[in-house]
């Protein structure tokens, strides 16, 4: 007890971030918990008794096929991200440095600037007599204008066009890291291409892809606005049904169930993501 | 590889990523009121822009919360910075845990979370649960800023400062702060931007009483094109990125 005494400075840093964390991050989530296993109520949102028809309700056809259909364009969007973003890290981190900075500098911008006006922007290219059908009729490649908007292909380009850098950033730190002296070495042991791709700087890189597939398809499933803005009402985000339940249909017990899901997700992710840290840790332990 | 390839390669996803953003600030300055097509220089949508009472409150409004949400949290943030990267504690990695796990969930996740919360104690949604919501989701990003500055510090310093007689909070005080002084400036601006430019969190845990920016452009950009969105827009990127190139500048100067 005297070393409290003795560090009232210490004790009232710990003491504030603590309950900080106690009273708004675990509280609350262990409230989600809760609600997702309550019942609905017209009046005060949640009553008794306690059960688990949330999660049931999660595998309504109705509900399973929207929750598919997220994670089939949320998959998309990470593959897609996943794809440019490999290479275009690779190249960033092959660059001279005084320019790596500057780049840097330009994909760190994104991530500072309002999301829902960048979204809004890509409506001025996809709208029907946006600029992409303007573009493609002056040029005479098409005579009517395409449905580009309010289609999933509207809500995949928008997620990627948002989550890009957040794929690229892990991917570049781990290129950053990779040693030249190791695709040497491949090559002096006589292996191709390819075979240093595979064996060499795929498991090297994999823990940044896993901390990117995260950045990227967790978001891509909950980013309610851009499935909003540019995918009409069929192409509906595991967000979207959250958002509505909470919002406007109010059934918690079935929003907070939702959100476990997107809860659930992560962990697994964050689970992979340790793991192959790990692996890499074992297998290469002097750096 | 040829050399070229790369450099093509890179060039063409920037100019991608930056399309829009280009198209959007050309548009803003559009007189034509369709807004496909160029009718020719105009400023008339910042005009309309500053003219709408409602949109110039909830302008103030986001400023205000953001200055508040991004000092509380840099205070805040700060502290936890120094305590975890000065004392022993239990719970210490428990505690890098949460930190880890807010920034790393879903906004919607935390969003919800907090909804269920403020409703539960029964505070009002407006200004508070906002602020109690930003600082949340700004934290984490603060403590990494300060923590990235302490770990490349000399700890000698504190020791003589001890050695010296001064108590933690005077050491703290006198050498620890002026230190971390540029990674505070840039977590500060950081948390200032995010404040001002999140959607999903402020969707759920705001009220009629206190309306803020990011929201109203939300419920302007649901249906239709609205030119004062571009102008808007154009605003907000050039503001953002005022912030993020003084962060910068910030944090390299401080390095040398």
């Amino acid at each position: 007890m005297h070393r409290v005494l003795q560090q009232p400075f210490k004790t009232a840093v710990l003491l504030l971030v603590w309950g900080w964390l106690l009273l708004l991050v675990l509280t609350p989530n262990l409230l989600v918990v809760g609600a997702s296993l309550m019942t609905r109520d017209a009046g005060s949102f949640l009553a008794l008794p306690l059960n688990l028809d949330s999660y049931r309700r999660l595998l309504d056809p109705l509900y399973l096929e929207v929750f598919l259909h997220s994670l089939y364009m949320a998959g998309v969007t990470t593959v897609f991200c996943l794809l440019i973003g490999y290479p275009f890290a690779w190249a960033l981190s092959r660059i001279g440095k005084q320019r790596q900075t500057l780049l840097i500098f330009l994909l760190i911008v994104p991530f500072w600037t309002n999301s829902l006006v960048r979204t809004y922007a890509l409506k001025l290219l996809l709208a029907t007599n946006g600029l992409i059908n303007n573009a493609l009729m002056g040029l005479g490649l098409i005579d009517e204008p395409l449905q580009l908007l309010y289609t999933e292909g509207a809500v995949i380009i928008g997620l990627v066009y948002l989550l890009l850098p957040f794929m690229i950033l892990p991917l570049y730190s781990v290129f950053e890291d990779l040693r030249r002296e190791l695709l040497m070495a491949s090559h002096d042991l006589g292996a191709g291409k390819l075979a240093t791709f595979m064996h060499v700087i795929v498991p090297l890189t994999l823990p940044g892809v896993l901390a990117g597939v995260m950045l990227v398809l967790l978001p891509a499933m909950g980013l309610f606005f851009v499935a909003d803005i540019l995918g009409g009402s069929r192409n509906l985000l595991v967000g979207n049904v959250i958002k509505n339940q909470f919002l406007d249909a109010r059934d918690w017990p079935f929003g907070a169930a939702a959100s476990i899901l997107l809860t659930v997700a992560m962990a697994v992710l964050l689970f992979a993501h340790r793991l192959s840290r790990r692996r890499l840790g074992d297998e290469e332990p002097a750096t | 590889m040829k050399h070229w390839l790369p450099r093509a390669y890179l060039t063409t996803v920037y100019a991608l990523l930056y399309l829009p953003i280009l198209v959007l600030v050309v548009f803003s300055f559009n007189s034509s009121r369709t807004g496909y097509r160029w009718g020719g220089l105009s400023l008339q949508w910042y005009e309309s822009l500053f003219s709408n009472h409602a949109m110039v409150q909830a302008m103030w409004n986001s400023l205000w919360l953001a200055l508040a949400a991004a000092t509380v949290s840099t205070i805040i943030g700060a502290l936890t910075a120094l305590a975890l990267h000065r004392y022993r504690f239990r719970g210490k990695r428990v505690l890098r845990g949460m930190l880890f796990v807010v920034m790393m969930s879903p906004e919607i996740v935390l969003a919800i979370s907090l909804l269920a919360l403020f409703l539960l104690v029964g505070l009002q949604l407006g200004f508070v649960s906002l602020l109690l919501a930003h600082v949340t989701f700004c934290l984490p990003f603060v403590v990494i800023t300060v923590m990235a500055r302490l770990s490349g510090f000399d700890e000698s310093l504190p020791e003589a400062a001890r050695d010296l007689g001064a108590s933690d909070f005077t050491m703290t005080r006198t050498v620890l702060i002026p230190v971390i002084m540029p990674a505070l400036l840039a977590g500060w601006l950081l948390g200032f931007t995010l404040s001002l430019d999140d959607v999903v969190v402020s969707t759920f845990v705001s009220g009629p009483s206190y309306e803020i920016l990011p929201l109203r452009i939300y419920s302007m950009v649901r249906v239709g094109l609205k030119p004062e969105v571009n102008a808007l827009g154009t605003l907000l990127l050039v503001f953002s990125l005022t912030m993020l190139i003084l962060s910068q500048w910030i944090l390299t100067r401080s390095k040398r």
